[in-house]
């Protein structure tokens, strides 16, 4: 390849960058402006200001909601994982009558759409007593969730046979098998798992819509819909405010990124092209 | 010795099916019973206070005359139609750019995925801001260059190219499975197509696309699955408590139509009957793409 069509490429890439992170830098300049020069376009706010950030967490209970989302984030992503990796263990390591059919219903529950399970999972949580709490938010994590079961199994696939057949030998029981000898060796992917889970339960819109009612019990993303509910539409209110909150609710996540971004982009590739 | 290893097995379909056993009771409960269910009541009227009562197929010929279901059937196709091509179409091509980017890749492979990590709701809230017609972001870009940009976020006909748009915002995951998919492809291939003298758009046409065509039909099928279940960019921007003065007709999508019926009117036995209706949409566009799949998906040697 000559030199002037590298450069060209780079030329390329760097343009496409700026198209990609442009609105991140436009997000943060906004929030660090006064309310009259949200909307001015400038990259470099002309008055810099931390006043929204202060006033999001007056205007909103703030601190509330990031707990709410912390919590429900962590309970999802260990039970998700937890659960997930027995399973997948289960068909990945043994040999059952019904094996193949029941891992065939794990990928056919892959292509049910959310809307046909909502409402009998709605029924089955108001039942329970649980509508207006955060159980149903992670609650469902508790039994495995198809495409990390997946995901898991393709990784336990590759461990070789005669560890598990040693390990039996040496008197491990099928628990000290998957815990002591299994797990450990599949960290990568245990990582890919909750690393993916943790981002869906962060910025799950849908069931925080269904099942919160009360605004103390809110989640960020659920928060900030309230927040464009009351302050937003019409635009001359208080688009600081939550342009402010957009990038709270943002920031963990891009942190995320940058701290797994080598297990995420592995995870990814490996679903895509197997 | 035949019964030593009878037993043994015996011990391990025990040990594996209590392995197993979270998956079967959240299989039962939180999959099998609720999609029946769903299709039990999509034959009711049910308003959750009452219990549900029997109507027969009234709901599915409700349907048939609800001019909302064409139109949120019409928009989510017509979204599907402008975003997944193009959410292709640009992954593509930005994966062969960071295929020749040597070392500075990672660095450029990390500013197309963050905005994947954006959460759906912010996304939801940039569509108004970046795309607002008078003071966005967009139509200033655009006004640079001497077009005056629509009202993307008021003007019907505009609202969905805007949505298509901004989702071409998040196509990180894309841009990484076809980027692995295109170092999966054998060098030997190009080079051998180099020396035949095949230029570089024979050589894409006739090696790579052929070679790279099974991600690629993966990630058609999954991104028009998701298409037509969009929900929380669309819903945040366009509808919610407080948000009636928007003409939003042009943004409701299918699953936000689903939605409303069971969650803001209580209408559970015609939402049911909705869901049911998407359901067999995606069984059928499922099993049209996987006929296409077998028809035209090259798959090499037994990589795959």
């Amino acid at each position: 390849m000559s030199a002037v069509r590298r450069w060209l490429v780079l030329l390329g890439l760097c343009a496409f960058s700026l198209v990609f992170l442009y609105p991140f830098a436009w997000l943060v300049s906004a929030s660090l402006k006064p309310r009259s020069d949200v909307f001015d376009n400038k990259l470099i706010p002309e008055v810099v200001t931390f006043d929204n950030y202060v006033e999001v967490w007056q205007e909103a209970p703030m601190a509330l909601w990031l707990a709410n989302t912390l919590i429900v984030t962590v309970l999802a992503t260990v039970t998700a994982t937890f659960s997930s990796a027995l399973v997948a263990w289960a068909f990945a390591r043994y040999r059952f009558p019904g094996r193949d059919i029941l891992f065939g219903l794990v990928l056919a529950s892959m292509m049910i759409p959310q809307a046909v399970t909502m409402i009998p999972t709605y029924l089955i949580w108001d039942q329970l007593g649980f509508v207006g709490t955060l159980v149903p938010l992670w609650g469902g994590n508790l039994f495995g969730s198809a495409f990390y079961i997946f995901l898991l199994r393709q990784f336990f696939l590759t461990l070789p046979r005669e560890l598990f057949d040693a390990a039996r030998v040496d008197g491990a029981s099928h628990w000290q098998s998957f815990w002591r000898v299994a797990v450990p060796l599949t960290r990568p992917a245990l990582v890919v798992t909750a690393v993916f889970e943790f981002q869906a339960a962060w910025t799950d819109l849908m069931r925080p819509l269904i099942y919160l009612r009360d605004s103390s019990t809110f989640t960020i993303p659920r928060g900030l819909k309230a927040m464009l509910d009351q302050f937003g539409f019409g635009g001359e209110w208080h688009w600081e405010l939550i342009v402010t909150a957009s990038v709270i609710s943002t920031v963990p996540m891009i942190v995320l990124f940058l701290v797994a971004q080598r297990q995420i982009v592995e995870g990814i590739a490996t679903t895509g092209t197997k | 010795m035949s019964e030593a290893r009878g037993r043994l097995r015996n011990g391990d379909t025990r040990a594996a099916f209590l392995f197993l056993s979270p998956w079967l009771v959240g299989f039962l409960l939180w999959t099998a019973y609720p999609v029946v269910y769903t299709a039990y009541l999509s034959l009711t009227d049910y308003d959750v206070i009452n219990d549900p009562t029997f109507v027969g197929t009234e709901n599915y010929r409700e349907m048939l005359t609800d001019d909302k279901v064409t139109l949120a059937l019409g928009n989510t196709a017509i979204y599907a139609v402008l975003s997944v091509p193009f959410q292709l179409g640009v992954s593509l091509a930005l994966a062969l750019l960071l295929q020749r980017a040597g070392r500075a890749r990672g660095l450029f492979r990390t500013a197309f995925f963050l905005p994947k990590m954006t959460p759906p709701v912010a996304i939801g809230v940039l569509v108004l801001l970046l795309l607002n017609g008078q003071s966005g972001l967009l139509n200033e870009s655009l006004s640079w260059v001497g077009i005056d940009g629509p009202n993307w976020t008021t003007d019907p006909p505009w609202v969905k190219p805007g949505l298509a748009l901004m989702s071409l915002w998040t196509i990180g995951a894309e841009i990484i499975i076809l980027l692995a998919a295109l170092e999966n492809v054998p060098r030997e291939l190009w080079e051998a197509a180099r020396v035949d003298g095949a230029s570089w758009w024979g050589r894409f046409r006739h090696v790579t696309l052929p070679m790279i065509s099974g991600p690629l039909y993966f990630l058609a099928l999954v991104d028009t699955i998701a298409a037509f279940q969009s929900f929380t960019e669309a819903y945040t921007a366009y509808f919610g408590a407080g948000n009636s003065t928007y003409g939003n007709d042009a943004a409701l999508f299918y699953v936000i139509y689903v939605f409303q019926q069971a969650f803001e009117f209580l209408h559970m036995g015609y939402a049911a009957a909705l869901a049911m209706l998407l359901f067999l949409v995606v069984l059928v566009v499922t099993a049209g793409q996987s006929a296409l799949t077998r028809r035209y998906v090259f798959y090499y040697g037994d990589q795959r």
